[in-house]
Protein backbone atom coordinates (compact mmCIF):
# COMPACT_ATOMS: atom_id res chain seq x y z
CA UNK A 1 0.00 0.00 0.00
CA UNK A 2 1.23 3.04 -1.11
CA UNK A 3 1.11 5.80 1.78
CA UNK A 4 0.41 9.64 0.72
CA UNK A 5 2.28 12.21 2.11
CA UNK A 6 0.77 15.79 3.52
CA UNK A 7 2.70 18.51 3.39
CA UNK A 8 3.10 21.24 5.43
CA UNK A 9 3.15 25.07 3.36
CA UNK A 10 2.25 27.89 6.30
CA UNK A 11 -1.24 27.04 7.62
CA UNK A 12 -2.59 24.35 4.86
CA UNK A 13 -1.80 21.20 4.76
CA UNK A 14 -1.45 19.80 0.55
CA UNK A 15 -1.86 16.30 0.18
CA UNK A 16 -1.06 15.70 -3.35
CA UNK A 17 -2.15 11.93 -4.55
CA UNK A 18 -0.12 10.83 -7.27
CA UNK A 19 -0.95 6.84 -6.74
CA UNK A 20 -4.35 5.29 -7.45
CA UNK A 21 -6.43 5.22 -4.70
CA UNK A 22 -7.32 2.01 -2.65
CA UNK A 23 -9.54 1.61 -0.43
CA UNK A 24 -6.66 1.09 2.63
CA UNK A 25 -4.65 4.04 1.17
CA UNK A 26 -7.45 6.44 1.69
CA UNK A 27 -8.72 4.91 5.43
CA UNK A 28 -4.78 5.20 6.30
CA UNK A 29 -4.80 9.07 4.77
CA UNK A 30 -8.23 9.97 6.94
CA UNK A 31 -6.21 9.19 9.64
CA UNK A 32 -2.88 10.44 9.05
CA UNK A 33 -4.77 13.81 8.29
CA UNK A 34 -6.56 14.06 11.62
CA UNK A 35 -3.34 13.35 13.76
CA UNK A 36 -1.39 15.76 11.34
CA UNK A 37 -4.20 18.50 11.89
CA UNK A 38 -4.39 18.41 15.20
CA UNK A 39 -0.28 18.26 15.70
CA UNK A 40 -0.25 21.35 13.21
CA UNK A 41 -3.33 23.38 13.65
CA UNK A 42 -3.94 24.17 9.84
CA UNK A 43 -6.54 25.87 8.91
CA UNK A 44 -7.00 24.57 5.81
CA UNK A 45 -6.37 21.02 3.65
CA UNK A 46 -5.83 20.84 -0.60
CA UNK A 47 -6.18 17.48 -1.76
CA UNK A 48 -4.99 17.27 -5.25
CA UNK A 49 -6.40 14.51 -6.90
CA UNK A 50 -5.68 15.54 -10.52
CA UNK A 51 -3.59 12.25 -11.15
CA UNK A 52 -6.54 10.19 -10.05
CA UNK A 53 -8.26 8.84 -12.36
CA UNK A 54 -10.59 6.26 -10.76
CA UNK A 55 -13.05 7.19 -7.72
CA UNK A 56 -15.14 4.63 -6.97
CA UNK A 57 -18.32 5.31 -4.58
CA UNK A 58 -16.26 4.11 -1.45
CA UNK A 59 -13.48 6.10 -1.53
CA UNK A 60 -16.00 9.60 -3.08
CA UNK A 61 -17.57 9.22 0.71
CA UNK A 62 -14.03 9.25 2.66
CA UNK A 63 -13.29 11.59 0.82
CA UNK A 64 -16.38 13.29 2.02
CA UNK A 65 -15.89 12.25 5.12
CA UNK A 66 -12.57 13.43 5.40
CA UNK A 67 -13.78 17.25 4.65
CA UNK A 68 -16.66 16.70 7.54
CA UNK A 69 -13.93 15.26 10.09
CA UNK A 70 -11.66 18.44 8.90
CA UNK A 71 -14.17 21.14 10.04
CA UNK A 72 -14.51 19.54 13.13
CA UNK A 73 -10.83 20.81 13.79
CA UNK A 74 -11.67 24.10 12.24
CA UNK A 75 -10.15 23.37 8.89
CA UNK A 76 -11.47 23.79 5.17
CA UNK A 77 -11.01 21.22 2.99
CA UNK A 78 -10.63 21.42 -0.95
CA UNK A 79 -10.63 19.20 -3.51
CA UNK A 80 -8.43 20.35 -6.34
CA UNK A 81 -7.93 19.25 -10.02
CA UNK A 82 -10.91 16.32 -10.32
CA UNK A 83 -10.73 15.13 -13.97
CA UNK A 84 -13.84 15.47 -16.24
CA UNK A 85 -14.07 12.01 -16.32
CA UNK A 86 -14.21 11.17 -12.81
CA UNK A 87 -16.98 14.20 -11.97
CA UNK A 88 -19.08 12.68 -14.38
CA UNK A 89 -19.21 8.93 -12.94
CA UNK A 90 -19.29 10.98 -9.69
CA UNK A 91 -22.61 12.34 -10.69
CA UNK A 92 -23.72 9.13 -12.06
CA UNK A 93 -23.16 7.59 -8.89
CA UNK A 94 -25.44 9.93 -6.95
CA UNK A 95 -22.51 11.57 -5.17
CA UNK A 96 -21.85 15.42 -4.09
CA UNK A 97 -19.25 15.22 -1.79
CA UNK A 98 -20.64 17.06 0.82
CA UNK A 99 -18.37 18.45 3.36
CA UNK A 100 -15.80 19.49 0.60
CA UNK A 101 -15.08 22.67 -1.36
CA UNK A 102 -14.00 21.96 -5.04
CA UNK A 103 -11.53 24.61 -6.89
CA UNK A 104 -10.13 23.47 -10.45
CA UNK A 105 -6.50 23.89 -9.50
CA UNK A 106 -4.24 24.06 -6.68
CA UNK A 107 -3.73 27.64 -7.42
CA UNK A 108 -7.26 28.36 -7.41
CA UNK A 109 -7.82 26.18 -3.80
CA UNK A 110 -5.39 28.52 -2.30
CA UNK A 111 -6.96 31.46 -3.39
CA UNK A 112 -10.05 29.64 -2.34
CA UNK A 113 -8.98 29.15 1.81
CA UNK A 114 -7.61 32.72 1.51
CA UNK A 115 -11.07 34.02 0.84
CA UNK A 116 -12.28 32.21 3.39
CA UNK A 117 -10.22 32.88 6.34
CA UNK B 1 -32.11 -19.11 -53.22
CA UNK B 2 -32.59 -22.87 -52.26
CA UNK B 3 -31.85 -24.96 -55.49
CA UNK B 4 -35.08 -25.39 -57.16
CA UNK B 5 -35.53 -28.41 -59.63
CA UNK B 6 -39.20 -26.92 -60.50
CA UNK B 7 -37.51 -24.05 -61.85
CA UNK B 8 -35.52 -26.10 -64.02
CA UNK B 9 -37.12 -25.49 -67.73
CA UNK B 10 -37.56 -21.82 -66.92
CA UNK B 11 -33.82 -21.11 -66.08
CA UNK B 12 -32.82 -22.83 -69.39
CA UNK B 13 -35.27 -20.43 -71.28
CA UNK B 14 -33.47 -17.04 -69.29
CA UNK B 15 -30.37 -18.35 -70.57
CA UNK B 16 -31.16 -18.90 -74.04
CA UNK B 17 -33.27 -15.69 -74.23
CA UNK B 18 -30.77 -13.78 -72.15
CA UNK B 19 -30.00 -10.59 -74.97
CA UNK B 20 -34.21 -10.26 -75.41
CA UNK B 21 -35.15 -10.60 -71.36
CA UNK B 22 -32.31 -8.33 -70.70
CA UNK B 23 -32.87 -5.49 -73.05
CA UNK B 24 -36.71 -5.75 -72.44
CA UNK B 25 -35.75 -5.56 -68.24
CA UNK B 26 -33.35 -2.60 -68.81
CA UNK B 27 -36.06 -0.47 -70.59
CA UNK B 28 -38.56 -0.93 -68.21
CA UNK B 29 -36.63 -0.35 -65.56
CA UNK B 30 -34.71 2.79 -67.32
CA UNK B 31 -38.57 3.77 -67.75
CA UNK B 32 -39.79 3.66 -63.87
CA UNK B 33 -36.37 5.33 -62.81
CA UNK B 34 -37.03 8.22 -64.82
CA UNK B 35 -33.40 7.54 -66.98
CA UNK B 36 -31.16 9.23 -64.11
CA UNK B 37 -28.25 6.55 -64.82
CA UNK B 38 -26.71 6.32 -68.37
CA UNK B 39 -28.19 3.05 -70.07
CA UNK B 40 -25.20 1.23 -70.67
CA UNK B 41 -24.62 1.87 -67.13
CA UNK B 42 -27.99 0.40 -66.20
CA UNK B 43 -27.43 -2.52 -68.99
CA UNK B 44 -24.02 -3.55 -67.05
CA UNK B 45 -25.67 -3.91 -63.57
CA UNK B 46 -28.87 -5.95 -64.98
CA UNK B 47 -27.08 -8.14 -66.70
CA UNK B 48 -24.81 -9.08 -63.86
CA UNK B 49 -27.70 -9.31 -61.93
CA UNK B 50 -29.38 -11.76 -64.77
CA UNK B 51 -26.45 -13.93 -64.70
CA UNK B 52 -26.39 -14.32 -61.34
CA UNK B 53 -30.14 -14.87 -60.90
CA UNK B 54 -29.94 -17.57 -63.83
CA UNK B 55 -26.75 -19.20 -62.01
CA UNK B 56 -28.67 -18.85 -58.65
CA UNK B 57 -31.81 -20.55 -60.34
CA UNK B 58 -30.38 -23.37 -61.68
CA UNK B 59 -28.87 -24.33 -58.20
CA UNK B 60 -25.72 -25.55 -60.23
CA UNK B 61 -23.12 -23.76 -57.95
CA UNK B 62 -23.54 -23.01 -53.83
CA UNK B 63 -21.97 -19.87 -54.25
CA UNK B 64 -24.16 -17.76 -56.85
CA UNK B 65 -26.68 -17.44 -53.83
CA UNK B 66 -24.59 -15.37 -52.05
CA UNK B 67 -22.89 -13.74 -54.69
CA UNK B 68 -26.00 -12.62 -55.88
CA UNK B 69 -27.04 -11.14 -52.36
CA UNK B 70 -24.09 -9.45 -51.87
CA UNK B 71 -24.02 -7.79 -55.39
CA UNK B 72 -28.06 -7.02 -54.97
CA UNK B 73 -27.05 -5.11 -51.28
CA UNK B 74 -24.48 -3.10 -53.35
CA UNK B 75 -26.46 -2.24 -55.51
CA UNK B 76 -29.60 -0.82 -53.17
CA UNK B 77 -26.69 0.66 -51.03
CA UNK B 78 -25.47 3.16 -53.86
CA UNK B 79 -29.55 3.60 -54.68
CA UNK B 80 -30.55 4.75 -51.53
CA UNK B 81 -26.97 6.62 -50.84
CA UNK B 82 -27.78 8.35 -54.75
CA UNK B 83 -31.35 9.43 -53.31
CA UNK B 84 -33.50 6.85 -55.33
CA UNK B 85 -36.49 5.73 -53.48
CA UNK B 86 -37.07 2.32 -51.89
CA UNK B 87 -39.78 1.64 -54.58
CA UNK B 88 -37.48 2.49 -57.24
CA UNK B 89 -35.09 0.69 -55.63
CA UNK B 90 -37.08 -2.65 -55.31
CA UNK B 91 -39.18 -1.57 -59.12
CA UNK B 92 -35.90 -2.60 -60.71
CA UNK B 93 -35.76 -6.23 -59.55
CA UNK B 94 -39.73 -6.38 -60.13
CA UNK B 95 -39.81 -5.65 -63.49
CA UNK B 96 -37.69 -8.80 -64.29
CA UNK B 97 -40.92 -10.49 -63.86
CA UNK B 98 -42.42 -7.94 -66.25
CA UNK B 99 -39.67 -8.75 -68.98
CA UNK B 100 -39.96 -12.71 -68.64
CA UNK B 101 -43.62 -12.72 -68.35
CA UNK B 102 -43.81 -11.06 -71.87
CA UNK B 103 -42.17 -14.04 -72.82
CA UNK B 104 -43.34 -16.96 -71.89
CA UNK B 105 -47.18 -15.86 -71.36
CA UNK B 106 -47.30 -17.64 -74.52
CA UNK B 107 -46.07 -20.71 -73.67
CA UNK B 108 -48.74 -22.78 -71.64
CA UNK B 109 -45.73 -24.89 -70.04
CA UNK B 110 -44.13 -22.54 -68.77
CA UNK B 111 -46.47 -20.70 -66.85
CA UNK B 112 -46.32 -23.03 -63.43
CA UNK B 113 -42.61 -22.78 -63.60
CA UNK B 114 -43.22 -18.44 -63.84
CA UNK B 115 -44.87 -18.66 -60.57
CA UNK B 116 -42.11 -20.34 -58.57
CA UNK B 117 -39.68 -18.09 -60.26
CA UNK B 118 -41.81 -14.76 -59.21
CA UNK B 119 -41.64 -16.26 -55.88
CA UNK B 120 -38.00 -16.16 -56.06
CA UNK B 121 -37.73 -12.45 -56.94
CA UNK B 122 -40.48 -11.50 -54.51
CA UNK B 123 -37.62 -12.65 -51.93
CA UNK B 124 -34.90 -10.60 -53.89
CA UNK B 125 -36.95 -7.75 -53.67
CA UNK B 126 -37.70 -7.67 -50.34
CA UNK B 127 -34.26 -8.06 -49.60
CA UNK B 128 -32.99 -5.34 -51.65
CA UNK B 129 -35.65 -3.17 -49.92
CA UNK B 130 -34.40 -4.28 -46.30
CA UNK B 131 -30.60 -3.48 -47.60
CA UNK B 132 -32.22 -0.09 -48.40
CA UNK B 133 -33.40 0.79 -45.62
CA UNK B 134 -30.69 -0.46 -43.59
CA UNK B 135 -28.40 1.63 -45.74
CA UNK B 136 -30.55 4.58 -45.35
CA UNK B 137 -30.56 4.27 -41.42
CA UNK B 138 -26.83 4.00 -41.72
CA UNK B 139 -26.72 7.50 -43.53
CA UNK B 140 -29.65 9.20 -40.58
CA UNK B 141 -27.19 7.76 -38.22
CA UNK B 142 -24.20 9.25 -39.64
CA UNK B 143 -25.61 12.97 -40.00
CA UNK B 144 -27.01 12.79 -36.27
CA UNK B 145 -23.03 12.35 -35.68
CA UNK B 146 -22.05 14.92 -37.81
CA UNK B 147 -24.92 17.09 -36.08
CA UNK B 148 -23.56 15.93 -32.93
CA UNK B 149 -20.60 17.28 -32.92
CA UNK B 150 -21.31 20.76 -35.06
CA UNK B 151 -23.63 21.92 -32.87
CA UNK B 152 -21.76 21.88 -29.41
CA UNK B 153 -19.43 24.56 -29.05
CA UNK B 154 -17.93 25.22 -25.77
CA UNK B 155 -16.79 29.40 -26.11
CA UNK B 156 -14.95 32.11 -24.06
CA UNK B 157 -17.23 35.02 -23.21
CA UNK B 158 -14.40 36.40 -20.37
CA UNK B 159 -11.40 35.81 -19.18
CA UNK B 160 -12.84 32.51 -16.62
CA UNK B 161 -16.10 32.94 -18.07
CA UNK B 162 -17.00 29.92 -20.32
CA UNK B 163 -20.23 29.56 -22.30
CA UNK B 164 -22.01 26.56 -23.67
CA UNK B 165 -24.88 27.85 -25.94
CA UNK B 166 -27.15 24.49 -26.62
CA UNK B 167 -29.30 24.42 -30.18
CA UNK B 168 -31.67 21.72 -30.16
CA UNK B 169 -33.18 18.74 -28.49
CA UNK B 170 -31.24 17.86 -25.22
CA UNK B 171 -30.74 13.60 -25.17
CA UNK B 172 -28.78 11.90 -23.29
CA UNK B 173 -26.14 11.30 -25.92
CA UNK B 174 -25.72 14.85 -26.43
CA UNK B 175 -26.09 15.86 -22.73
CA UNK B 176 -23.04 13.32 -22.41
CA UNK B 177 -21.24 15.21 -24.94
CA UNK B 178 -21.57 18.39 -23.93
CA UNK B 179 -20.68 17.56 -20.99
CA UNK B 180 -17.13 16.30 -21.30
CA UNK B 181 -16.58 19.18 -23.91
CA UNK B 182 -17.64 21.91 -21.21
CA UNK B 183 -15.58 20.11 -18.74
CA UNK B 184 -12.50 19.29 -20.82
CA UNK B 185 -12.31 23.18 -21.51
CA UNK B 186 -12.84 24.21 -17.43
CA UNK B 187 -9.51 22.13 -16.92
CA UNK B 188 -7.38 23.26 -20.31
CA UNK B 189 -8.86 27.14 -19.76
CA UNK B 190 -8.88 27.08 -15.80
CA UNK B 191 -12.60 29.08 -15.94
CA UNK B 192 -14.00 29.46 -12.61
CA UNK B 193 -18.03 30.03 -14.39
CA UNK B 194 -19.80 28.41 -17.28
CA UNK B 195 -22.82 29.25 -18.43
CA UNK B 196 -25.35 26.73 -19.83
CA UNK B 197 -27.62 28.82 -22.71
CA UNK B 198 -30.81 26.85 -23.53
CA UNK B 199 -32.50 29.52 -25.67
CA UNK B 200 -31.81 27.52 -28.96
CA UNK B 201 -33.49 24.45 -26.46
CA UNK B 202 -37.21 23.56 -28.25
CA UNK B 203 -38.64 22.13 -24.81
CA UNK B 204 -37.46 21.08 -21.65
CA UNK B 205 -39.39 18.13 -19.48
CA UNK B 206 -37.84 16.63 -16.69
CA UNK B 207 -35.48 14.20 -17.97
CA UNK B 208 -33.88 17.38 -20.38
CA UNK B 209 -33.86 19.21 -16.58
CA UNK B 210 -32.42 16.41 -15.07
CA UNK B 211 -29.60 16.22 -17.82
CA UNK B 212 -28.56 19.52 -17.33
CA UNK B 213 -28.56 19.26 -13.11
CA UNK B 214 -25.93 16.40 -13.98
CA UNK B 215 -23.71 18.63 -15.83
CA UNK B 216 -24.13 21.28 -13.23
CA UNK B 217 -23.19 19.07 -10.29
CA UNK B 218 -20.14 17.67 -12.47
CA UNK B 219 -19.23 21.32 -12.95
CA UNK B 220 -19.31 22.07 -9.10
CA UNK B 221 -17.76 18.73 -8.40
CA UNK B 222 -14.72 20.29 -10.29
CA UNK B 223 -14.54 23.42 -8.53
CA UNK B 224 -16.36 25.48 -11.00
CA UNK B 225 -19.92 27.70 -10.83
CA UNK B 226 -22.52 26.97 -12.78
CA UNK B 227 -25.48 29.15 -14.19
CA UNK B 228 -28.37 28.72 -16.58
CA UNK B 229 -29.48 31.32 -19.12
CA UNK B 230 -32.16 31.77 -21.80
CA UNK B 231 -35.25 29.95 -20.21
CA UNK B 232 -38.18 31.67 -22.06
CA UNK B 233 -41.55 32.17 -21.08
CA UNK B 234 -42.78 28.90 -22.46
CA UNK B 235 -40.10 27.08 -21.11
CA UNK B 236 -40.77 29.03 -17.54
CA UNK B 237 -44.06 27.87 -17.57
CA UNK B 238 -43.41 24.38 -18.61
CA UNK B 239 -40.83 24.01 -15.54
CA UNK B 240 -43.35 24.87 -13.04
CA UNK B 241 -45.96 23.08 -14.09
CA UNK B 242 -43.91 19.64 -14.62
CA UNK B 243 -42.64 20.72 -11.04
CA UNK B 244 -39.03 20.55 -11.74
CA UNK B 245 -36.47 22.11 -9.13
CA UNK B 246 -33.14 23.59 -9.80
CA UNK B 247 -32.38 23.58 -6.35
CA UNK B 248 -29.59 26.02 -5.73
CA UNK B 249 -28.81 26.15 -9.39
CA UNK B 250 -28.44 29.77 -10.47
CA UNK B 251 -30.66 30.85 -13.54
CA UNK B 252 -31.27 33.67 -15.38
CA UNK B 253 -33.41 34.92 -17.98
CA UNK B 254 -30.76 36.03 -20.55
CA UNK B 255 -27.25 35.26 -21.53
CA UNK B 256 -26.39 38.79 -20.57
CA UNK B 257 -27.62 38.73 -17.36
CA UNK B 258 -25.85 35.67 -16.46
CA UNK B 259 -22.73 37.15 -17.82
CA UNK B 260 -23.45 40.46 -15.56
CA UNK B 261 -23.69 37.82 -12.66
CA UNK B 262 -20.51 35.58 -13.22
CA UNK B 263 -18.50 39.07 -13.95
CA UNK B 264 -20.03 39.93 -10.21
CA UNK B 265 -19.20 36.27 -9.04
CA UNK B 266 -15.72 36.98 -9.78
CA UNK B 267 -15.10 40.24 -8.07
CA UNK B 268 -15.23 41.90 -11.45
CA UNK B 269 -17.35 45.57 -11.89
CA UNK B 270 -18.25 46.27 -15.04
CA UNK B 271 -18.52 50.56 -15.47
CA UNK B 272 -19.23 53.32 -18.35
CA UNK B 273 -15.87 54.37 -19.70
Amino acid sequence: MDRVPILKIGQTLLVPIQVELEDQSVLQLREDLADEIVATGAKGVIIDISAVEIVDSFIGRTLSTIGSMSRLFDADTVLVGMRPAVAITLVELGLSLEGVRTALNAEQGLRLLGAGS
Amino acid sequence: MQLNSDQARIAEFLRDNEDKVVGRWADLTAAGIGHRLSAAELRRELEETYTLVVRSIIGADESAAGELRATLAELSRSRARNGFTPGETALGLFSLKHAVYELVADDKDLVPEFLAFSRTIDDLGLFTFETYAAAREQVIADQGQAMLELTTPVVRLWDGILAVPLVGTLDSARTQVVMEQMLDTLVATGAQHAVIDITGVPTVDTEVAQHLLKTVMAARLMGAECTISGIRPQIAHTIVSLGIEFGDVPTKATLADALAYALKRSGRKVVQA
